[in-house]
């Protein structure tokens, strides 16, 4: 690969080092809190990083490589798919909005676990909480560093070992030092990125084709079923595409990298404005970055390995040093990605574990250090099974998704708009869904065409009210004991 | 103070179900113009800007409508409040 390519993503490297480097000037001088202004920013996103950071977060490397490449093998109907995210873009905000900041504020909450925990007041509810976040998504983020390796690896011709050893110095030096709002600024870079890259893409591969009733024309003269919204095998059928409207879309709601993010605005002014940045930023890649993969496909057929679809086409139709700094996009989301998974991680065992039961009365220094210290051991432990990453891992993170959704959606938003929720209901609701969701996706796979998902998603929904319901005189009365002892 | 009697939750729960009111418009609309005009045989095809029209009008036009309604209903029924609790004064 030659230097011209390699040379704008090293520069793109070199911005994302110095937004960290400055960002961590200011943790050190406001330092009033450490905890909110290392895991949060202190709460003082504005509207525009917000709408970035949200989107870089949900929408990254599992749509930016894997989604083109799927596209190019399925056509249009894959596209169609894809639009389902464009309901994230908006509902997430929406849906937890503006209660959720307020209960996040109130509880003093700086995880999703915080919030639980505020919000329930169980010990059990925090545990399973910050033990799923951990367990799935360090699996998810391993598996990214993979991603980010081979892709790093193909552009540079480096072996696999160095090129993860690129990616997790680059990542790790940011993540400890900046904090979130290191985190959220370059992801704030990496979105604009992403939009303006995806852009030049799709008119050079447009250009390429020789327009879009061209490349329409070439792809029914190979398979008709191409640009139907069936897919190339004519396997994907209306229930199953609708149900990632769940998967992508409205259950985006329980992710804890998502919800984490709706609890770091400043204002509710930055909210409104993340809503309309966001929905049409999100629309926008989404359509963009699918239909490149499938009018790549007359350009370069006969491409094997769908994730090559993004670099490959980039290096075909654009000029070598303009196609370095548009594959610096899926880098971003990679990096994008993975950066906030690792201070999800790390906020999950330092905050919740350890300060909540390890040691409540840790001082600030000693906290401080724990931050940096988790932070960077849990680096050194992805990047030591990403160098060989294990099968369990692969498998985990397939899952990691769906499993955080069923676990987390109705806990959160049953936890904000119903009263009457409570501890048992959550605990019961996230065992049910965890539970059901491993047992359909082992064993189903796909329940009446739907994808594994959709039920675990009913069923815990109906084990929180249900059980709610059902102890809702065992809360009265704890509440009455509690009042009766003080 | 109960929850309950906080004035800004009364717009936060409007604005939820705002929220799944756009969403629930958004999916009949991608779905109907996607299945509706996508089920035939593609030779019967119509072609709008390049595209089939299933395509363009699920796809392209759905989401300059949804993006297009989220703004208008941000403006209009969104309202600003304060998220911190002591800035609220004695208001209640």
């Amino acid at each position: 690969m030659n230097a011209a390519v390699i040379i704008p993503l090293v520069l793109f490297l070199v911005i994302i080092f110095a937004v960290g480097f400055i960002a961590s000037r200011s943790l050190t001088k406001s330092g009033s809190d450490f905890m909110q202004d290392y895991y949060l920013g202190g709460r003082q996103l504005g509207g525009f990083i917000l709408a970035m950071t949200m989107i870089a977060t949900y929408g990254s490397a599992s749509s930016f490589i894997g989604g083109p490449g799927v596209a190019y093998t399925e056509g249009l109907g894959w596209v169609l798919l894809a639009m389902a995210q464009v309901v994230s873009g908006y509902f997430v905000l929406m849906i937890l909005g503006k209660k959720f900041a307020i209960m996040a504020r109130r509880y003093n909450a700086v995880t999703l676990t915080d919030f639980l925990k505020g919000r329930y007041q169980s010990k059990w509810v925090v545990i399973t909480a910050a033990f799923s976040i951990i367990i799935f998504l360090f699996s998810a983020m391993a598996a990214q560093w993979v991603g980010g390796a081979r892709l790093i690896e193909s552009l540079t011709g480096l072996s696999y070992t160095s090129a993860l050893f690129i990616f997790a110095v680059s990542v790790l030096i940011y993540v400890v030092i900046g904090g979130f709002k290191a985190v959220a600024l370059t992801d704030m870079i990496q979105g604009v990125v992403m939009v303006g890259g995806t852009l030049i893409l799709l008119i050079a591969t447009i250009i390429a084709g020789g327009g879009i009733s061209n490349i329409m024309a070439d792809l029914t003269a190979e398979n008709p079923n191409l640009i139907t919204p069936f897919g190339a095998e004519g396997s994907l059928t209306p229930s199953y595409v609708s149900s990632f409207w769940i998967l992508v879309g409205v259950a985006v709601v329980g992710l804890p990298q998502v919800t984490v993010r709706a609890m770091s605005y400043k204002s509710s002014r930055a909210m409104h404005r993340a809503l309309i940045i966001g929905t049409f930023v999100v629309g926008f890649i989404m359509l963009n970055m699918h239909l490149i993969g499938v009018f790549a496909r007359p350009i370069l057929p006969g491409i094997e390995v769908g994730d090559t679809v993004m670099p490959l086409i980039a290096l075909e139709v654009l000029p070598p040093w303009v196609a370095g700094i548009v594959l610096a996009a899926p880098m971003a989301a990679i990096m994008s990605t993975v950066d906030s998974l690792l201070l999800l991680v790390s906020s999950s065992v330092v905050k919740d574990i350890y300060v909540n039961y390890v040691k409540p009365d840790a001082t600030y220094q000693r906290v401080k250090r724990m931050s940096f210290g988790v932070t960077a051991v849990l680096g050194i432990l992805v990047f030591l099974m990403a160098l060989n990453p294990p099968d369990l891992l692969i498998w985990l993170n397939l899952f990691a998704f769906g499993g955080l959704e069923a676990t987390f959606i109705w806990p959160v938003v049953m936890g904000l708009y119903w009263k009457t929720g409570n501890k048992y209901g959550a605990l019961s609701s996230m065992v049910v869904g965890i539970g059901s969701y491993i047992v359909i996706d082992v064993f189903y796979t796909s329940l009446f065409g739907l994808h594994s998902v959709v039920f675990p998603v009913v069923l815990s929904f109906i084990a929180y009210v249900v059980v709610s319901l059902a102890t809702k005189h065992l809360v009265v009365k704890e509440a009455g004991d509690m009042a009766a002892e003080s | 103070m109960p929850p309950q009697e906080d004035y800004r939750f009364k717009i936060a729960n409007r604005e939820a179900l705002i929220g799944v009111g756009l969403a629930v418009i958004n999916f009949v609309w991608w779905f109907a113009f996607a299945y509706g005009l996508g089920s035939r045989p593609p030779e019967e095809y119509s072609y709008v800007f390049g595209v089939p029209s299933w395509f363009f009008y699920s796809c392209i036009v759905g989401f300059i409508l949804i993006a297009a309604l989220v703004t208008f209903v941000v403006k209009v029924f969104f309202v600003e409040v304060p998220l911190d609790d002591e800035e609220e004064g004695d208001r209640s």
